[in-house]
């Protein structure tokens, strides 16, 4: 048990950190703060899905929105229509994650280089969000879901207590269930990293072709580091549509994708942690920005990034892992001093 | 167990290897020799799939793998390990060996990590170092070693000596000669260091421009004269 301790500390950290946030938050913030830490909190979970099939998987999507655009109109369409939120959530979450392993199959499988899977997801996330910008006239529904074009979708019913569509959640419901599902995808990522399919994958990142000679397909963990990924984007698309009600076509928007980029590279893509801080620090610096107008929030958040590509490039969470943390040690550690110094020569 | 049948292969529309042929029998250890740029890397690139066939013939056991790729190859008894090592740097030299392991459903990875680290004792010292931090030396022990985790029937070896200090070639000929002789496994060994491969190889092929030229025995290699166009000078 010690030694479980021992050598997960960081782990730890973060689940007391975690549950006493979301135990605590509730009860000490007012409702417009805890619908705000709310957003950052879906923001958190969209960014570690890019989190681990960029930074883990080292597949460079420059269109992930596509996904939690997908979720969110897939939870919206479905709820609008069935009412209970209870399948529209799975749906919404399905939906991205067969979307992400259809594209995947044809990209992986036909080893597709990394730029050329850039540029495929950033055409599909432009063809999505160009086709549902068009959809405003009242022709354009699925079932009783009017599409709404370029307007979005209001009034889309918030996520109820599974099976029990009259028990929606309240404000505080909501963010408790958000923070418990950053923690089992930060958590459940963290389990799948240190499985065998964990460490492949990782493997791929660093070298394709070393890992099949070993005897491992790279292409199908790829694949299904995608869909993973895919999944979580759909999951957070859901939550973002059931937080505020509505969704628009921006949530596919290029900007958005971009968005979750500038996150992982502020927080450090090759981590988990580091993409909740960056999501989080990103988006409460976005709103705070937003209250002013002396600054563009845009021209802002254009030189954060610029000073974190050329002077912390790994991002904060790997820098202070690998030099503050290891600084700060050797500070705490007694210099020896002159005397004991001679008394050890001596002995 | 390997025949290789009028294999024609290379990078684009550059053609390196021009009409292979040539077989390895069970248990059999065939060394390869040639000048740089002669195609014995391609060779082996060719053999573990790398490099695609464009025409021609390679039959591994009873199959035809000419079309298969390399991960198939790999889990069929391939064990490859090429030239520069491609240890993972950032992976310690323990999760190197695991990496490794290919499932079978019959062994464990822990028992077959825990086999090959019993043949080599170099590597208890420095399993808990990152492969990016060892020496030459040590990761090439590392990388034959990780190949042996996943049990192959037939090790592709290219160059081995490349960069190594003497003590260690002679520690990695000794382990080879150890797997050969008493567990049979077959070996094609590409390298330019003579004695490693006289030492280590029942058969020589010599290969020139792409093209299996000849073949010679071991004891042969000493004749320096006749081996002049085969290897570097000095």
């Amino acid at each position: 048990m010690t030694r479980f301790l021992r050598e997960n500390a960081a782990l730890v950290a973060v689940a007391i950190a975690g549950i006493a946030l979301l135990i605590g938050l509730p009860l000490v913030l007012d409702l417009y703060t805890l619908l705000q830490v709310t957003l950052y909190v879906i923001y958190a979970i969209l960014a570690l899905s890019l989190a681990f099939i960029w930074g883990y998987g080292g597949i460079l999507c420059f269109g992930h929105s596509v996904f939690f655009g997908l979720g969110a109109y897939g939870y919206a369409v479905s709820v609008i229509n069935m009412g209970d939120s209870t399948l529209p959530f799975l749906i919404a979450i399905a939906l991205p994650a067969v979307l992400a392993a259809a594209l995947g199959y044809f990209m992986f499988y036909a080893r597709i280089s990394d730029v050329y899977v850039g540029v495929i997801t950033l055409t599909v996330t432009l063809i999505f969000y160009n086709v549902v910008n068009s959809t405003a006239g009242p022709q354009y529904h699925i079932g009783e879901a009017l599409l709404g074009g370029f307007n979005g979708m209001p009034n889309v019913p918030s996520l109820n207590i599974p099976f029990q569509p009259d028990n929606t959640l309240e404000p505080a419901g909501m963010f408790v269930l958000c923070m418990a599902l950053l923690l089992i995808v930060y958590f459940g990522l963290h389990i799948l990293l240190r499985t065998r399919f964990g460490r492949v994958l990782v493997a791929v990142r660093e070298n394709e072709q070393r890992v099949e000679f070993l005897g491992y397909d790279s292409r199908l963990h790829k694949l299904i580091a995608f869909s993973i990924g895919g999944a979580i984007a759909g999951l957070a698309g859901c939550l973002f549509t059931a937080w505020g009600n509505f969704v628009s076509p921006t949530a596919f928007s290029v900007v958005q994708s971009a968005q979750i980029i500038i996150w992982l590279m502020v927080g450090g893509a090759g981590t988990l942690l580091g993409p909740v801080i960056g999501a989080v620090a990103i988006s409460w610096l976005t709103v705070q920005i937003g209250t002013q107008q002396t600054v563009n929030a845009n021209v802002v958040l254009g030189g954060i990034l610029l000073v974190f590509v050329l002077l912390v490039p790994k991002g904060v969470a790997p820098m202070v892992t690998e030099r503050l943390v290891p600084w700060f040690v050797s500070l705490r550690r007694p210099a020896a001093s002159p005397r004991n110094v001679a008394g050890e020569s001596k002995a | 167990m390997l025949e290789v049948e009028d294999v024609y292969a290379g990078y684009g529309r550059i053609p390196v290897l021009s009409g292979i042929d040539f077989t390895v029998a069970e248990h059999e250890v065939v060394g390869v020799l040639g000048h740089n740029g002669m195609g014995k890397t391609t060779l082996l690139k060719t053999l573990i799939g790398q490099v695609p066939v464009t025409s021609g013939k390679i039959r591994f056991g009873d199959t035809d793998i000419s079309n298969t790729s390399s991960f198939r190859r790999a889990r069929a008894g391939l064990g490859y390990v090429p030239q520069g090592r491609a240890i993972f740097p950032n992976l310690t030299a323990y999760e190197n060996l695991r990496m490794g392991f290919i499932e079978d459903g019959i062994h464990s990875e822990d028992a077959a990590v825990k086999d090959v680290l019993a043949r080599f004792p170099r590597l208890d010292s420095i399993i808990d170092r990152l492969g990016g931090a060892l020496s030459g030396g040590e990761q090439q022990i590392l990388a034959l070693a990780r190949c042996l985790c996943g049990r192959p029937k037939l090790l592709l070896l290219d160059e081995p000596t490349e960069g190594i200090q003497p003590s260690i070639v002679e520690e990695i000929l000794e382990i080879l000669i150890g797997l050969h002789r008493h567990q049979g496994l077959a070996i094609i060994v590409v390298e330019q260091n003579l004695d490693f491969i006289r030492r280590l190889s029942d058969r020589v092929l010599l290969i020139e421009k792409g093209t299996i030229t000849g073949e010679v025995s071991p004891e042969a290699l000493g004749e320096t004269q006749e081996l002049g166009g085969y290897v570097a000078a000095g």
